[in-house]
């Protein structure tokens, strides 16, 4: 069973439906108790950090979020959700993450004004060649596309990436550390290769 | 790299995908689930939804239909059409579109871009215009096209930008239906002011007037047509190989 964090931000209609589709069982909820209860938890995400930040200290699941991390269970942060799980970002101001990834969630530089901001649409993943491949990844071959929407991403994080793309420079696509997984991107809007990510973090033990 | 996105749209009246030629002469071509199931499998790298209907009943029906695609279709799916209000928003994003369109209804009333950003986020807005030549300037066209708003084009889009909008849909009713090739001259103008993704709409009649798009203006993020695809005159897969093959970055 998949646990995923209902902190009133975003829509996860779609979340649910892909882990629907690939046959896992997945509960969206709240509460603690409930997700306390899964075997691996998604932190979802859009909108602002500093907005998604306190909502997620508001509802309490902050401390939730921590529990997990301290357990074995693997736990996912998604698009907003994966800069959640870094130690702050500069998203209009300066506001405190979770601290459970090294790195702070930077603008995407334009200095040429020549970009669009958001980076919005499908975008390549290369993996780090000095590092093993993350077993999120198993199923994903070096330039496969998968679905971006963002504003921000997370640097300052060498020890943790595991996926990148390029807009511009070289972003963070992927992090993780121990249990803890994050994707800038959207592996329930990224077709068959997201599906595969997802089933992928479905297996993990 | 980003990718050029290529987009069919399906436009939905009473349950069925239906595409006109300059918006009128309505064709029924297939079930709207079946079609997106299919252009997903076959290399689309988003879905428009737009709901032409004008029924309650209709709209129960596209939303029911809309609720059945996103949880068989794993792509981002754009829906538009009698997108009027914050509440029109909220009925079609519970159904699992990821981005709403806004046309006719941001002209009646403009401070809905704003409100819905500040709501969903910019890039849940998606600004649809329908653009026409009027006296050598480009004028704001609503209602399906039949209306001369008035409006500069260039001022309207200018104005959405800074209320929020996170993409531009621009759709040519000089070129729309005709199949000639885009309106390079009016995109262009567009890109020149736009600092979020502009999808181009109207007039694609073969592969070769997407090639001609993404060299002629870089800029452009992405292409949408409908009645190519539906009736098969373009696969997206051959489209995109030829993209590929003349060096356009493309999701293959």
């Amino acid at each position: 069973m998949t646990g995923i964090i209902d902190y009133g931000v975003g829509n996860l209609f779609s979340l649910r439906s892909s882990l629907s589709f690939i046959g896992e069982d997945a509960i969206v909820s709240g509460e603690r108790d409930k997700l306390a209860a899964c075997d691996r938890i998604l932190l979802p995400g859009v909108g602002a950090f500093a907005d998604a930040a306190r909502k997620l200290r508001e509802s309490g699941l902050d401390k939730f979020v921590y529990e997990v991390a301290s357990s074995k269970k693997p736990l996912l942060g998604i698009c907003l959700g994966m800069q959640l799980l870094f130690e702050r970002s500069y998203e209009f101001g300066e506001y405190e993450g979770l601290g459970l990834l090294r790195g702070s969630v930077v603008p995407i530089p334009d200095a040429n004004r020549t970009l669009k901001i958001p980076q919005i649409g499908w975008n390549a993943l290369h993996f780090p060649k000095d590092k093993p491949k993350s077993p999120l990844f198993r199923d994903v071959n070096e330039g496969d596309c998968v679905y971006f929407v963002h504003s921000y991403y997370a640097a300052d994080c060498a020890d943790s990436v595991s996926a990148t793309t390029e807009y511009g420079i070289e972003l963070t696509a992927a992090a993780e550390s121990g249990n803890v997984f994050g994707t800038q991107f959207h592996p329930e809007k990224s077709g068959k290769v997201g599906l595969s990510i997802l089933r992928a973090f479905c297996a993990l033990e | 790299m980003i990718t050029k996105r290529i987009i069919p749209c399906l436009d939905v009246r009473d349950g069925r995908v239906v595409k006109g030629t300059n918006f009128l002469g309505l064709r029924d071509v297939s079930s709207p689930i079946d079609l997106a199931r299919y252009y997903s499998e076959n290399g689309a790298d988003e879905l428009v939804f737009y709901d032409i209907t004008a029924s309650s009943d209709g709209r129960k029906l596209f939303t029911d239909i809309l609720t059945e695609t996103a949880s068989t279709v794993f792509i981002p799916l754009t829906v538009g059409g009698g997108i009027s209000s914050v509440a029109d928003f909220d009925r079609v994003l519970k159904c699992g579109a990821d981005k709403v369109s806004v046309n006719s209804g941001a002209l009646r009333n403009p401070s809905l871009i704003g409100e819905a950003a500040k709501l969903y986020g910019s890039q849940c807005v998606v600004l649809s215009v329908d653009v026409k030549r009027v006296d050598g300037t480009f004028h704001v066209f609503s209602k399906g096209g039949r209306e001369d708003t008035g409006r500069d084009a260039i001022e309207w889009i200018k104005f959405g930008l800074a209320e929020g909008a996170g993409e531009l849909v621009v759709n040519s009713i000089d070129t729309d239906g005709v199949k000639r090739g885009f309106d390079l001259e009016m995109l262009e103008a567009v890109c020149a002011i736009s600092d979020v993704p502009v999808i181009a709409s109207g007039g694609a009649g073969g592969a070769e007037d997407f090639i001609t798009l993404f060299k002629t203006i870089p800029d452009v993020s992405a292409g949408l047509a409908a009645s190519i695809f539906h009736f098969g005159e373009v696969r997206i897969a051959d489209l995109k190989a030829l993209l590929q093959k003349n060096d356009i970055p493309v999701r293959i």
